[in-house]
Order: structure tokens, then sequence, then C-alpha cells
């Protein structure tokens, strides 16, 4: 896999002696979404701000395209599309001339055509005329994104793109993401929303006081998240776990009274009824069985609780 | 390398900012000046005569510009920047692939062009009440240009650093209005005492209208050299603070 944004050590102190990102390592492939997941507060839109000129490094690297975005800002911003989280704009300039305006402002030239197409697949063409300030919340929010769009970028950020928009244009807006991807364009989102990282992104990464506390791609999650514990009670205190029970891999519980025996309720063969057929020869008396399932909400409680 | 397309986009989309509101931005200006003759120029005027010459209204021209062109040159440009700023706008111009030299001169460059046909308008609307005969008319325009250039730095500075449109107007209300007035645009120092004679020595409008009316009338109260050198003077400190705003991203940059 390619990799177009490359992001070093990058730490970010602001004047006022925050620590907004503490020696982040983070590379960004070519095609993909990846969803950047935290709490208030967690860095993300520092960290977006920072890969795109916005604020400045306070040390380490970042590259998009080969390009460090300091010593070669020129082409490094060329590639970049950002739609930012607060709606900033003209309020009395015409949404088609904000997206001309947008895209001259990345040195392309003007293109009638290619504007026109854009401002078609996000639904805005018929309100090319109309001030932005006319619009409602959701259309505002295309527009940045077509004006983001304007300079066809190969990298486009997302910060919260669906905060604050009902459910019916928060689905449209996922289409839409989803057919930018197809177009070839990595998209970088941020969210606070586990529901739509997965839905979304091929990878998350979470993030929390300033530092990434976990990427993966969402299937390993999601595999992580379905995993599954067998709580198995028995009447007895057990100190050690038997010989012919080793293949299993059991934990025993705090109280000693349990085992537990995780498994991937996905797969064919779970493994539960051998494990109680040998627990059964070995003699232990069971009282109750139960389970027990996290998924993504809860590693992601998880995780942040642990850090 | 120049990034002409983006200086272009940013000085357009500046101007027909202020096509939208052409009539206004006009209106009030030449107003105005026309008030400045009246009271000044016909009514007081007619008793006054400084140079033996030039006739009081006529006299005032070059000073009214100024006090006209300064005012408006830093109003364009601290509001041209400052909304942006306002709007959160500014996320776009940080984020697009231009040199903060590219900015200015597309934000300056803007508000400059205005406060020149400005400047010029109020000189067709002066030749209604006087008659005016301008000795030298290339480097009047030059003299023009380049306090149109110079006060919407000035303004540009202004607008990066306030933080609220109560600042934005408090340099012009208490600085250059005093200084304007002060700086011998409606009489020659050798009217004043010693003092303020001396006084007057320090304030660098004092050059730029000297300067001005020289180029009207051949005759200044300074060598237009030095009128000139005060200028060029002034243009560089501004980009120097520009430059030094930019290189730590003061007020810009988080
Ligand atoms: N301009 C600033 N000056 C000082 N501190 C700041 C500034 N901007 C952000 N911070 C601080 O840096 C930290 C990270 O902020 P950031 O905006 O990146 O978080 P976020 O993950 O985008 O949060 P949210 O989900 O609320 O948008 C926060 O503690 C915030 O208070
Ligand atoms: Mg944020």
């Amino acid at each position: 896999m390619q990799t177009i944004i490359e992001i070093k050590n990058l730490r970010k102190i602001y004047k006022d002696n925050k620590v907004a990102l503490d020696d982040v390592n983070l590379n960004i492939f070519k095609g993909e979404i990846i969803a950047l997941l935290g709490p208030n507060g967690a860095g993300k839109t520092t960290l977006i701000s920072n890969i795109c000129g916005i604020s400045s490094i306070t040390s380490g690297d970042i590259k998009v395209n080969g390009f460090d975005v300091v010593d070669n800002y020129r082409e490094a911003r060329k590639c970049i599309g950002i739609v930012p989280q607060e709606l900033s704009f003209e309020p009395f300039e015409k949404v088609i001339n904000t997206v001309n305006f947008s895209r001259q402002l990345f040195g392309k030239k003007p293109d009638g055509k290619y504007i026109e197409n854009l401002l078609k697949k996000l639904s805005l063409w018929d309100k090319k005329d109309q001030i932005i300030r006319s619009l409602s919340g959701g259309m505002k929010r295309r527009v940045l994104i077509a004006k983001a769009l304007s300079h066809e970028p190969d990298v486009l950020f997302l910060d919260e793109p669906t905060a604050g928009v009902d459910v019916e244009l928060r689905k449209d807006m996922w289409n839409t993401i989803k057919n930018l991807q197809n177009s070839g364009v990595t998209i970088i989102l941020t969210t606070h929303y586990i529901e739509e990282a997965e839905l979304m992104a091929n990878r998350i990464a979470v993030i929390n006081n300033g530092k990434i506390l976990l990427i993966d791609k969402k299937d390993n999650l999601i595999d992580r998240m379905s995993k599954k514990t067998l709580i198995i009670h028995t009447n007895s205190k057990i100190n050690k776990i038997d010989k012919a029970l080793g293949k299993f891999k059991l934990r025993i519980s705090n109280d000693k009274k349990n085992l537990e025996y995780d498994y991937s309720p996905n797969k064919k063969k779970t493994g539960i009824t051998t494990l109680l057929n040998e627990i059964k020869k070995t003699g232990i008396e069971l009282i109750d069985v139960q389970t027990k399932q996290s998924n993504l909400e809860q590693i992601f409680v998880e995780i942040l609780k642990n850090d | 390398m120049i990034n002409f397309r983006s200086i272009k986009a940013i000085y357009i989309f500046e101007m027909s900012r202020t096509f939208r509101t052409l009539i206004q931005s006009l209106i009030s200006p030449i107003l105005s000046t026309v008030l400045y003759f009246i009271v000044f120029g016909t009514a007081i005027g007619n008793n006054i005569n400084f140079t033996n010459e030039i006739p009081y209204g006529a006299f005032i021209v070059p000073g009214l510009v100024i006090l006209t062109i300064s005012m408006q040159s830093v109003n364009n440009a601290s509001f041209g920047i400052f909304f942006p700023k306002f709007l959160g706008t500014t996320y776009e111009i940080l984020s697009a692939p231009i040199s903060y030299v590219e900015i200015v001169i597309g934000y300056v460059g803007a508000s400059a062009t205005k406060s020149f046909c400005l400047g010029l308008l109020i000189l067709m609307t002066s030749t209604f009440f006087v008659d005016l005969d301008i000795k030298f008319p290339i480097l009047m325009l030059c003299m023009l240009l380049l306090s149109c250039v110079s006060f919407s730095l000035l303004g540009f500075i202004i607008g990066i650093v306030s933080d609220n449109f109560e600042q934005i107007n408090f340099v012009p209300m208490i600085i250059i209005t005093p200084l304007v007035f002060l700086g011998g645009s409606f009489y020659t120092i050798d009217v004043l005492p010693d003092f303020w004679q001396t006084i007057t020595l320090f304030n660098p409008i004092f050059y730029l209208v000297s300067g001005f009316r020289y180029s009207f009338f051949g005759t200044g109260e300074v060598n237009i050299i030095i009128s000139i050198f005060s200028i060029s003077l002034f243009i560089l400190l501004c980009i120097l603070i520009i430059w030094r705003i930019f290189k730590t991203g003061y007020k810009i940059k988080t």
C-alpha cells in the first residue's frame, strides 16, 4: 500500500503550554478512509490543522505525497482539501463564486465543466446562484466540501462532517463520502460516533489526550469487538487448571470460582461443546454458564480508561 | 516563482466584495469631501491666504485627498483581512499553496486599488469647486499610489492584530485622523508656534502631504526627495512588521 501522508514524532504545544499532540506517528495510505475517533479535546482538529498549515508544528515532520508540509508547502498543500469543523463561509457570496474562488486560490485554471460536475454530484447545482447564507446547514457543509474538492485534491480532510446533521442527511453524507473514495480520493474524517467510524472507515485510529492509542483495520477491530467470553460458574474453588483443559487457554476468575473462555461466535467451530465435555470429564461441577460480549464502544471506553 | 493565479483570486474576490456595496463605499467619502470644500474652501477659505499664489481652496485639495484615502485604505485593508478572521474563513487561505507575500499582495493590492480609484474620484469632484492645475501629474499619481499602498499595509497590520471591531476603528480614529489634521493638510506649518512646528516634523503624514502638494503646485514644505524617502521608509517599516507577523504566525496561526 502506498503511503500518502507520513507523520513522524509530531508534537504540538499551544501558546498556553497546552500539549495538544504528543509524539504522534501515523501513516495514511492512498485511497483509504481513515477515521480519527476521540472525545472532545483529544487533538483531532489540531492534527488536521498541523497537516494543512492552519496551525504551526511545534516539532516533528509531516509529508504529503512525499512533500514536507513546511519546507515544500506549495506542493504538499496542492494535494489537500479541507472541510473545517465549524461552518465558516462568506455569507453573502454566491455558491458558484465561492467554489470558483477556491479553485483559483489553489492555483488551478478555471474549469467550468469540472465545477459543474462537482456541484451536480453534491446536489448543489440548482443552488449555484444562491448566496450561501440562504442555504440550510447541511447544504452549507456541502458547499464547504465543494470548495475543498474544487482543486481536485488527492486527500480530503473532513472534520466532523456529520456533526449536527439529521439522520437522513447523515446517510446522504456517508454515501457522498463513499463515492468520493471510489473516485480515488483519500479521506481522513474525524468523528465522535463509533457507529460512523465503523460504517465508513477502512481503518480507525483512536486518539485521546494528543496520543494515538490504537490504530487498526476496522475488520480487526470488529474481530476484537465480536469476541465473546464464556463464563463457566462452578461450585468448587479452582486453583489450577487441569492439564487436559490446557489447549483451551482458560482463565480463572479472581474469586477462583469461574472459568473464562474466549471464542469468536463468527467461526464455524467455537469449541464450546468440546470444552464442556472436557470439563465434565475432569469432574468439575457446573452451576451456570454465561456469555459476555465486548463491542467497539467497550473497547473504546476501556482504552480511554486505561490511558 | 510567484503564484499569480492565487493572487488574482484573492484580488478579484476582494474587489467584487466592494462592487456589491459600491454606492455606499463611494458616496460617503465623496460627500464628506464636498462638505470640506464648502466649509473650508469656500466659507472659511476666502478669508485665509497662506501662500501668495495658491488659492486656499486649491491648497487644501492634496490634504483632503490624503485625509480620505488614508482612512479608506486603512478601513479597506483592515476589514479585508479581519472579516475572514471573524468568519473563520482564514483556514482556506492558510491551507492554500500560497506564500505570505502573495497573500499580502492580494489583500493590500485590492485595498490600494480601491482607494486609488477613490482618490481620483475625489480629485475629479474637487474640480467642481476649484481650478486645479496639476504641475507634475505623473509624480502626483505615483505619490497617490504610494500613499494608498502604505496606508493599506498599515490597515492590513491593524486587521490582523485586532481582536474585535472596536479595535479596528480605534487606530484610525485615535491616531490617523489627528495625524492627518495636524500634518499640515489644511495649513502650512509656519503658521504654528515653534514648538508645534518641531512636533510636526515627527509626523510622517506631514511629509506625505508636503510631497503630494509638491506634485500639484511645485512647492512643498520639505524637499520632495525627503518626502519620497519618508514614505518609502514607512512602507518598509510596515512590510517588516507584516513579515514578522507571518514569520511568527502572530494572531494568524495558532
Ligand atoms: N488555539 C488554541 N489555543 C490553545 N489551546 C487549544 C487551541 N486549540 C485547541 N486547543 C486545545 O488543544 C486540545 C485539542 O483540541 P482539538 O480542537 O484538537 O480537539 P478535538 O479532538 O478536535 O476536539 P473536538 O472533538 O471537540 O473537536 C484541547 O485541549 C483544546 O483545548
Ligand atoms: Mg475538533
